[in-house]
């Protein structure tokens, strides 16, 4: 809470648990709904396809990928795993909700990831506001992107 | 993680450089999931097949090279010995037979085959189906299994009373060669117990009825334990199949209870085990419909292409299908393909239906199928299926339309070349 007193009053820092360690900054891409890996995004782009999705169209590559977890097939880790394997995944994973498939799929994606943070991200983190994460200080540290 | 001696020495690699890759990649998993320790496992069922273009480059370097990176998410390339767990491997891209007519180009036969020959010696039994609970692995109630394909899960806890959680190509990589999975999740016996409670209005019977079920559940389920109320027929393992397929599409549902008849709860209460209910849905014939409705992603009513199988059909099914063309053909513009575990295609060969459904201008199709291989015959623009997986996958992967209903609509499709599929 320190830092977040310090800091400039549109910064908020998270506490949360270190799911997959590491440090990565950029821009943040939230979701409210889960997402698929086998079947819901495509590996070679990082763009999410499933019907129905809010977020179809959309690419993760390079973004802090917010959102409440994994669901789906268990080709999640695959897929994800692919994504790296192409230089297409996100930089970073936030979320909500353990699964092994989340949890499995943040390893092999090997970004930093965090969960269980003590508010709730989907709710304070906005798609463009930057994001860094130190999941190895357990800290996400997200400032709000000025109003356009 | 607390790791016992045998796992710390499997880490430090005194039993080899692979089972060592495998602890780490257990450890790192275990530690993302914050669980405590690991459990043994002697029952294994993984993605090791190596039959897509993407995976080629790798494989050019050695099917080690695949397993090492795919399987074991390891830089390191490591010698892979044999499987120390009963391992079989799941469903692949490639009908070893009718690869041609999936457009399959040979090279990646060629690979698959390859890679076969590799995993084969090593133990890993080649089921090649999503279904390995229909062809000889039928885990007995209480052991702890890790698995991978999200129908077999489902069915794996819910039906069987087995206990597994949604395993990956990488932990299941990893437990076959050191017989070791997090202890977590559904391996827990607290964590396998109610959350919801789903009371069912209308009687639900067929298997179509059973997958729209599933599919509701799933939506508003979302990852959470359901417990049915008022299920007044007897499902069987065509219905629970399909009904566990679609809830773990339309979302994660990885367990349900249906008291009496699952395993594990022989009452309402028995099934929540003194846990706090979170919820409770009703389904009705307003939520039958709906579903229906959403799973229908088509507005064409001319079809291209018939897909059944999906999970993988029993050999009742095969049977059902081979009735319902007997002495008919398909429409010429139609392509129907039927799917099945190779070893149940042996069974369908001898009693006759595989002929029958030849005849009738049908493919029986094994080791795959369209939504894992994103394989459909050319041209395929719409498609009909009686797979709420299928319907729900298809669109998305491959981009055509879907129709969703019964065998018989489906079948109906398949000799007319239109829908006209009823909820």
């Amino acid at each position: 809470m320190d830092i977040a007193t310090e800091a400039k009053p549109e910064t908020i820092v998270f506490k949360g648990r270190k799911v997959v360690g590491g440090r990565a900054e950029g821009e943040a891409l939230v979701t409210s709904e889960t997402i698929s890996g086998w079947g819901g995004i495509n590996e070679r782009t990082g763009t999410v396809i499933e019907r129905r999705h809010e977020m179809r169209g959309v690419s993760f590559a390079g973004k802090i990928l917010v959102f409440p977890g994994a669901k789906g097939s268990s080709g999640w880790s695959a897929y994800f795993h692919m994504t790296r394997l192409n230089g297409v995944q996100p930089q970073a994973m936030i979320f909500t909700r353990m699964t092994t498939k989340i949890a499995l799929g943040a390893v092999v994606t090997r970004v930093p990831a965090i969960t269980e943070l003590d508010r709730d991200p989907l709710s304070v983190i906005e798609t463009g506001d930057w994001v860094v994460v130190d999941a190895d200080a357990g800290t996400v540290t997200v400032t709000k992107k000025k109003p356009a | 993680m607390k790791l016992t001696d045998y796992e710390k020495a499997m880490y430090d690699g005194e039993y080899g450089r692979a089972k060592a890759r495998a602890m780490d990649l257990l450890l790192r998993y275990g530690e993302a999931l914050g669980a405590e320790r690991l459990v043994e496992t002697n029952n294994v069922a993984g993605a090791f097949n190596a039959s897509t273009p993407s995976v080629q480059p790798i494989a050019q370097k050695g099917m080690e090279h695949v397993y090492s990176e795919l399987n074991l998410d390891s830089d390191e390339v490591v010698d892979v010995p044999h499987m120390v767990a009963h391992t079989c491997q799941l469903i692949t891209g490639i009908d070893n037979d009718n690869w041609e007519l999936q457009g399959v180009d040979k090279s990646l036969v060629d690979m698959q085959r390859e890679n076969e020959k590799f995993l084969g010696r090593r133990g890993v039994n080649m089921f090649a189906t999503c279904t390995p609970y229909q062809v000889g692995n039928v885990p007995v109630k209480g052991e702890h299994c890790a698995w991978m394909e999200s129908s077999a899960v489902i069915y794996c806890n819910s039906v069987l009373g087995a206990r597994t959680n949604v395993e990956g190509k990488e932990s299941t990589g990893a437990a076959a060669l050191t017989g070791r999975i997090p202890y977590w999740g559904f391996h827990i016996t607290e964590n396998r117990r109610g959350t919801h409670l789903v009371e069912l209005d209308i009687e639900v019977d067929d298997m179509m009825d059973w997958g729209l079920l599933g599919y509701y559940i799933g939506e508003v389920i979302g990852e959470d334990i359901p417990v049915l109320k008022g299920t007044s027929r007897q499902p069987d393992l065509v219905k629970l199949k399909h009904f566990g397929a679609a809830a773990a599409s339309s979302g994660g549902v990885e367990m349900y209870h249906i008291p009496g008849i699952t395993p594990e709860a022989d009452t309402i209460e028995e099934a929540f085990g003194g846990r706090k209910m979170k919820g409770m849905f009703r389904y009705g014939a307003a939520e039958r419909r709906e579903t229906y409705e959403k799973l229908q992603s088509a507005t064409e009513k001319k079809v291209d292409f018939i897909m059944l199988g999906c999970p993988h059909n029993s050999i009742d099914q095969v049977a059902l299908i081979a009735h319902l063309l007997e002495d008919r053909k398909i429409h010429p513009d139609v392509q129907l393909w039927v799917h099945t575990p190779r070893a149940i295609k042996q069974v369908a060969e001898r009693n006759g239906y595989l002929d029958v459904i030849r005849e009738a201008g049908g493919v029986v199709m094994s080791d795959t199928c369209p939504a894992i291989s994103r394989r459909l015959p050319q041209g395929t623009r719409v498609i009909a299926t009686d797979s709420a997986k299928q319907a729900h996958y298809l669109p998305a992967i491959t981009g055509v339309q879907g129709w969703f209903g019964s065998v018989s609509d489906c079948v109906d499709a398949a000799l007319t070349g239109q829908w006209n599929g009823r909820a």
